[in-house]
């Protein structure tokens, strides 16, 4: 019997990578103080790139700006970023590694609703908290669990706040939708919709649109047809840009309004000069409106090198508040490193906490109570758009 | 109902013309090379992409060096284009020697050939991915806009019951430079010499070695020109579109093959057929379907449409409209 | 290196001390797992022990009992000592889901020969039949009965899953199979797309599937009493079904059956003109395929414990393609091998490199740019992966051997039943 020559050759390709791979997970505590990691999820690659990586570097730098405080204490804190990649199964394997790294106590994340909702059922079995800068959805919070909590508002707040300046303030009557067929943006679309109807406007039309495609017409040229007063679009930035600009190369000129997936610097690139006279709501606040804000941004372009993001704040407060959450239970467990059942109530206990775009208290379901959305409009072909109004619950 | 369907006829037209055209010289590609390997190279959509990421690159470096405003548009298209399908053309070249020769060679089975095929479209994907990334951190590139001045179409004052129709600069060069390409590949394959070789290697690839023809240079020469039209149909996309991604080839190369297949495989006049005949039907269904079927179905299902068009030729007329049935020998 | 092969082989000639040294790579490499518990080195060593006993000359009842207890006893309970215990046993659920599709696929690719690019249709389809009604969704267009269903009726769904799903193969099969060759490869993508688009839009007129939002808040099962949530639990219920799909596998593969894929794929013609019925024997292989997909997708269902149309998209179809190609077509060890290595590569290799890469360029500065790392690299490593073994070892990594015939046997057999034949001739 002899060996095959194949056995040996794997072996030696599989010690290999696994030697690297063990010298990835193998970073244990250093220079004698205790780690402590907040772990981040959001799609670092795929075509939400833009705002995933705007959450990681802000809660990079919230981690950053505390650093020393966290070192007074004994503890070294550091962020463990992973790509979600905006897929579920990704992010249910990517939890299972948060939730096996005993350094992890919390995250932020993630971007999409459809990767956070099976994932924090991982978080919820292993006490993980997980404080969300960006997912709108409903069911994210209806579930009940105690580890998920959102500083953002709710699509059923941010759909019908759309609806409401829509309707009330642009005056428009016949309203064509649009949306993606994603969970985002039929979410977000669904409840503008009913929201619009219950205030009187006619839905002339309510259409999908498939995600990577390029080529809007058919469905703009059916909109356009029928002479709506606005076009709602829900979605993303790639395919929200091209059909501002298709629209408008077809004549329409009334407003076209989406939501906060559509609050990028790429929507103004990819649209160009059509992005004029589009309105979106946002669940996050215009930065560079406040003092702090300012502050933020310009330690945000000094360190990365590059513009906020509207996302780029609210992951910087998500960071934050865990870390405060954190702070906290480790004063109640007498200056040691707390367990994450303790951090996980600690951080649903935060109480107004003041942060650079929004102020956070939780609720019973874990969503902020002072979430507010904001409601902008490009003037000019440039980001960020101005702010127009700002709604409260 | 009706009436609604019918004012928007004009403006669904042209969409569906601007479209369909793209699938034609994409199906062309399809087409070539089916007729003569009997492969579906798989990486012809991803060749489509790198065509128009290749254009879009000279255009950038044209707009660094001032010539965008310097020359008229029309010849800074043609410059961009031309090169795209070369480098496309050597890139198509390139594919065939180094994923489809040695099987050819080897003697190997087809399933084998249309695996290496998903294995290059991947690979391609992921490098224009990559590059694309690195250089601007996003891979969704949006190209300078030329050729964007609105035409009306005024077709309401012509017949009442149509409504007016507006297109973009971009879609009379799409149109012109596709016909252009269309009638002289026509021509090419069927006046020259070259393209009387490529009918013979088609038809019996020993017999026509016998013939003195160099079977590989033939297939080569064909990929070339497959290539470098699924290139050039890339930069036209670019223009018309404006803003590309690693992912456009793929579903668009399906739609294109489905076009081929709509024509009959390896029938060139068929693929043009198939490809703006599936562009307007895609372009009805998505501004038609929910008046036609009252909201139960939106435009999201023109693509499945799309697909069943595919599988119901492929299963009733699998030869195409257009095409010759052929038995199969032992 | 020479001098190491021959002593390799000295040490393999003898029966013994390939047994010995196979138990003290078991026992040296759990203790590594125990001592370093938080190394994916170690549990990848001790994983790769099931690919030496593959090869060890050992008898096969003895290979299979102690492939057994390594999977389900020796490895679950070494790890569990270790953080990362539910991480290695998520990786170990997907590596026996993959595993039990990858040699679905392997029926219709590497068996009979029909290359089938929508596989991962009938994996939505088993997942979305338990989605549906283990949660509140079914309430929503069904006129009678409670949901949700109880977790104990998983096990039914598991049966049902493998149903419909070879329902579905069928439903495909009979259209399908009057195309040939490379037509088949583009019309099970396109059916692969339809499902995936329909599965994402059917919320309305009828809200079926719930649409783009998904199915959420999906009961757990429960096995008397106790509920299955975690990746520990489900390692053995993705082992249980793997091995009935081995066994069948392999029960299937030297069957009257299997003997007539395998013909249908090396001549159909020859096949057909020898007596096979085409379109049966096709349909069996999309059939059987099928379930095996169906079956896991009820386990994937459960396990992720939500579902939506985003994880059945074409580029799974050809992830569940690479492992089959990988690990050689038609061979069912080989085909094991491709899915644990592709599932292993993507859920744990890259993203430890990747994080890896980042956190140098955290710690030292070093600048790395986010484009370059591994993770997203995927499609480019997949694709050359295809390329590579599509070219230069078409068999893939462990080759498929085909069974040798006792030719002895056969002619004394053969003679015996001419002998029957003449002497009971008269008879009819």
């Amino acid at each position: 019997m002899k060996l095959k020559k194949m056995v040996p050759l794997a072996a030696a390709v599989i010690i290999v990578l696994g030697l690297i791979s063990g010298c990835a997970s193998n970073s244990g505590s250093s220079g004698g103080k205790e780690v402590i990691e907040i772990g981040s999820q959001s799609p670092l690659s795929g075509s939400s790139a833009t705002l995933g990586d705007a959450i990681r570097l802000g809660a990079q730098l919230a981690i950053e700006d505390q650093k020393a405080a966290f070192e007074k204490k004994g503890f070294t804190i550091k962020l463990k970023d992973l790509d979600d990649q905006g897929d579920p199964k990704k992010g249910v394997a990517n939890a299972q590694i948060l939730a096996s790294d005993k350094n992890v106590l919390a995250l932020v994340g993630h971007l999409n609703s459809g990767v956070a909702i099976p994932s924090s059922e991982v978080y919820e079995k292993n006490n993980l908290a997980m404080v969300s800068p960006a997912t709108t959805a409903t069911v994210v919070t209806d579930r009940g669990l105690k580890s998920v909590n959102r500083i953002c508002a709710r699509d059923d707040f941010q759909g019908p706040a759309g609806a409401n300046f829509a309707v009330k303030t642009l005056k428009a009557k016949k309203i064509f939708v649009i949306q993606d067929k994603t969970a985002y943006g039929s979410g977000l679309a669904e409840q503008f919709r009913d929201q619009a109807k219950k205030l009187g406007a006619e839905i002339v039309g309510y259409e999908g649109i498939t995600v990577g495609e390029k080529d809007f017409s058919g469905v703009l040229s059916q909109a356009v047809a029928k002479k709506p007063d606005l076009i709602y679009f829900g979605g993303v930035y790639a395919e929200g840009g091209l059909i501002i600009k298709q629209a408008r190369q077809k004549g329409f000129n009334g407003p076209i309004m989406g939501g906060d997936g559509l609050d990028s610097s790429s929507t103004v690139q990819i649209a160009g000069d059509a992005v004029k006279g589009v309105y979106l709501t946002s669940v996050a606040g215009d930065v560079t409106k406040t003092e702090k804000g300012q502050e933020f941004a310009k330690k945000y372009k000094d360190k990365f090198g590059k513009n906020v993001e509207s996302y780029s704040a609210y992951g910087y407060d998500s960071a934050a508040v865990i870390l405060k959450g954190l702070m906290n239970a480790i004063n109640d467990n007498d200056g040691k490193k707390p367990s994450r059942e303790q951090v996980e109530k600690a951080i649903r206990a935060v109480k107004d906490y003041d942060g650079v775009t929004t102020k956070v208290s939780f609720n019973d379901k874990g969503d902020n109570t002072y979430a507010k959305v904001y409601i902008y409009n490009f003037e000019q072909a440039k980001y960020p758009p101005v702010q127009k109004a700002e709604i409260s619950q | 109902m009706l009436a609604h369907i019918i004012q928007n006829l004009p403006q669904v037209l042209i969409d569906g013309l601007t479209l369909g055209v793209v699938y034609a010289v994409v199906a062309i590609g399809y087409t070539m090379v089916y007729g003569i390997l009997e492969l579906i190279n798989f990486a012809h959509g991803d060749v489509f992409m790198t065509g128009s990421f290749i254009g879009a690159t000279v255009l950038f470096l044209f707009m660094g060096m001032g010539f965008l405003t310097a020359l008229p548009a029309l010849i800074v298209f043609l410059i961009v284009i031309i090169i795209a399908g070369i480098a496309t053309g050597l890139l198509g070249v390139g594919i065939e020697r180094v994923a489809y020769r040695p099987l050819r060679r080897k003697n190997a089975p087809k399933l084998i050939a249309l695996i290496t095929s998903i294995g290059i479209s991947f690979v391609l994907e992921d490098s224009v991915r990559f590059i694309a990334e690195l250089k601007t951190g996003n891979y969704i590139v949006t190209a300078p806009s030329i050729f964007n001045h609105r035409f009306t179409l005024s077709a309401h004052d012509w017949f009442p019951f149509f409504n007016n129709a507006t297109f973009q600069g971009s879609f009379i060069l799409v149109l012109a430079v596709t016909v252009v390409m269309l009638v002289s590949l026509d021509l090419f394959v069927n006046k020259t010499k070259w393209g009387m070789a490529m009918r013979a290697v088609a038809q019996d690839r020993d017999t026509a070695s016998l013939m003195t023809i160099n079977v590989n240079r033939v297939i080569s020469v064909t990929f070339f020109i497959g290539s470098a039209l699924g290139g050039a149909t890339g930069v036209l996309f670019m223009i018309q579109y404006g803003t590309i991604d690693p992912y456009i080839g793929f579903i668009l190369g399906i739609k294109a093959f489905t076009a081929a297949v709509l024509g009959g495989i390896g029938n060139i006049r068929g693929a043009m057929f198939g490809g703006v005949m599936l562009g307007l039907l895609e372009m009805f269904a998505a501004a038609n379907l929910s008046i036609i079927t009252h909201g139960a179905m939106g435009a999201e299902y023109k693509d499945v449409f799309a697909f069943i068009i595919l599988i119901l030729v492929l299963i009733f007329k699998p030869e195409g409209l257009f095409g010759k049935a052929v038995v199969e020998k032992v | 290196m020479t001098s190491l092969g021959a002593l390799f082989n000295k040490i393999a000639e003898s029966k013994r001390n390939q047994i010995i040294l196979f138990i003290a790579y078991v026992l040296v490499t759990g203790l590594g797992l125990i001592l370093l518990p938080d190394s994916t080195v170690a549990f990848l060593l001790l994983l790769f022990s099931i690919l030496i006993l593959y090869y060890i000359d050992f008898n096969l009842k003895a290979k299979w009992i102690t492939g057994l207890v390594i999977l389900a006893v020796i490895v679950p309970f070494i790890s569990s000592f270790s953080g990362s215990y539910q991480t290695y046993m998520e990786v170990g659920t997907l590596v026996g889901i993959y595993c039990a599709m990858a040699l679905g696929l392997n029926i219709v690719v590497g068996f009979a020969g029909l290359l089938d690019l929508g596989f991962i249709a009938f994996f939505a389809v088993g997942a979305y039949s338990y989605a549906i009604f283990a949660s509140g969704q079914a309430a929503k267009f069904m006129p009678f009965g409670h949901y949700p269903l109880p977790g104990g009726t998983f096990w039914i769904f598991i049966l049902i899953g493998a149903f419909v799903a070879a329902l579905f193969g069928i439903i495909l099969g009979v259209p399908v199979l009057r195309v040939r060759g490379d037509y088949l490869a583009i019309v099970t993508l396109g059916f692969g797309e339809i499902i995936r688009i329909l599965l994402n839009n059917m919320d309305h007129p009828i809200n079926i599937t719930n649409g783009s939002m998904g199915i959420a808040s999906i009961t757990p099962p429960n096995f008397f009493g106790i509920s299955i949530g975690s990746s520990s639990q489900f390692y053995y219920i993705a082992l249980c079904i793997f091995l009935v799909v081995i066994y069948i596998v392999r029960k299937l593969e030297n069957s009257k059956l299997g003997r007539a894929w395998k013909a249908v794929r090396d001549n159909e013609i020859a096949a057909q003109a020898m007596g096979i019925p085409l379109v049966k024997t096709k349909l069996a292989a999309f059939a059987i395929g099928a379930s095996f997909s169906g079956m896991m997708g009820v386990v994937f269902a459960a396990k992720q414990m939500f579902v939506d149309a985003t994880s059945f998209t074409y580029l799974e179809s050809t992830i569940v393609l690479v492992m089959v190609i990988l690990g050689g077509m038609g061979s069912v060890p080989g085909v094991i091998l491709g899915a644990a290595v592709v599932i292993i590569l993507r859920t744990q290799v890259l993203t430890n490199i990747s994080n890896w890469l980042s956190s140098l360029s955290a710690t030292y500065g070093i600048p790395i740019p986010p484009a370059l790392s591994p993770e997203k690299m995927q499609l480019l490593i997949f694709g050359l992966l295809l390329i590579i073994f599509a070219l230069y070892r078409t068999q893939g990594l462990i080759p498929h051997k085909n069974r040798k015939v006792d030719v002895a046997r056969l002619e004394r057999e053969s003679a015996e039943l001419a002998h029957k034949a003449s002497s009971g001739g008269a008879d009819s």
